[in-house]
């Protein structure tokens, strides 16, 4: 079963890049939401996290913060 | 398993060691807590030879593809604990295992500088961050604090004029350091006010910060912020080598051919005491600890 796959970040973050680039790379659609041009999907972020920081990744609802790559491994079922 | 090499810290230096080893057909291992190290974080590159421009986390990426084009072996997101002489050899010991080796190549690069103040730690990612072009842009029309007063000061002020309402610069000396250039720029921003002589002495807020403690000529105040960005410096990630010799700032003693005090153990990049501390030059250095791990092992097989 696909999981959905939310990934809130910037574009100057280095870690953000990262994490995209470990998700292209083992196939995985994601959504990318740039939170620099979107103030309510950064609140939403927050919300979500409890944290200001990126990247925030969702994983079905399952939140990531930081490019925590066994993580984003275990909850993918990589 | 007795290896020939251990690289420790996958940045500059660890992954150009770790390229030398490769083709020197060493039988090696590399432990690391990430790759690409500061280089990864560095935004604009202007000065690395034969790219007049690339961006920190691109010329990261193609030092990692380069070093995965060698089978090599690699333990990542892992940290050393301690790192001694075992008989004639090093033993290293991580947060996962224990290796040993020959001979190692240390290249465990610096961390950011923390502020040591009640709220720190509590705050660290609800508002206080050490990575200004990550979470800069989460402080849009906020009222932000940038603690410090060089170049990572400035550049992370910088980037905050375009994105919060106001920044307080606060810096603990009598005067900014850092580039004529940036200063000139920062002292001309009306979105900000340069606080010299003044010290940071907690962070506050709930669940996310909403002020800083401040100090200036004994008086201490309250300022209303909800971004704090800490820039104040770097420190060598060298506390697990107890036995090697080290500079006032921590920074492990190399010779010209980046040899440690204890044979066999080589250090390059920036957790060394080479002056420089630069991309192109740590590479470099990484390179020459590599060539003379090799060269060691000839010398006493």
């Amino acid at each position: 079963m696909d999981k959905k796959v939310k990934i809130y970040s910037t574009p100057t973050c280095p870690f953000c890049m990262m994490s995209k680039k470990f998700l292209k790379e083992n196939n995985i659609d994601f959504e990318d939401i740039d939170v620099s041009t979107d103030q309510a999907k950064a609140q939403e972020m927050v919300q979500k996290s409890g944290q200001m920081a990126v990247p925030v990744i969702d994983i079905d609802g399952e939140i990531i913060v930081g490019f925590d790559k066994e993580k984003i491994r275990k909850t993918l079922g990589l | 398993m007795m290896f020939d090499l251990i690289i420790i810290g996958a940045g500059p230096a660890g992954i150009t060691a770790s390229v030398y080893a490769a083709r020197k057909k060493m039988n090696f291992l590399v432990i690391t807590k990430d790759i690409g190290g500061q280089a990864a974080w560095s935004g604009d590159i202007e000065n690395y030879t034969g790219y007049q421009f690339i961006t920190g986390s691109e010329l990261a990426g193609k030092f990692e593809e380069h070093m995965r084009k060698y089978s090599i072996e690699l333990k990542e997101n892992e940290e050393v604990i301690e790192l001694k002489r075992k008989d004639r050899g090093v033993w290293v010991k991580t947060d996962k295992g224990a290796y040993e080796a020959k001979t190692a190549v240390i290249a465990s690069g610096k961390r950011s500088r923390e502020l040591g103040v009640p709220g720190e730690l509590e705050f660290k990612n609800r508002g206080l961050t050490y990575c200004a072009t990550c979470d800069g842009p989460l402080f849009a029309e906020k009222d932000v604090a940038v603690i410090g007063g060089g170049n990572s000061a400035l550049d992370a002020a910088l980037q905050l004029i375009q994105i919060a309402k106001h920044i307080y610069l606060i810096n603990i000396t009598s005067a900014l350091t850092g580039d004529a250039i940036m200063r000139e720029k920062v002292r001309e921003s009306k979105k900000v006010s340069i606080l010299n002589s003044t010290r940071v002495t907690a962070v506050l807020g709930e669940r996310m910060v909403s002020g800083i403690k401040i100090k200036r000529e004994d008086k201490e105040e309250t300022l209303p912020v909800e971004g704090v960005f800490v820039e104040i410096g770097l420190i060598p990630n060298s506390e697990f080598a107890k036995e090697l010799e080290k500079n006032e700032l921590g920074e492990i003693r190399v010779n010209c051919r980046s040899e440690t005090n204890i044979p066999g153990i080589f250090a390059a990049g920036d957790v060394t005491d080479v002056p420089a501390k630069q991309i192109i030059v740590a590479a470099g250095e990484g390179a020459k600890a590599a060539l003379g791990a090799f060269g060691y092992l000839a010398q006493h097989r």
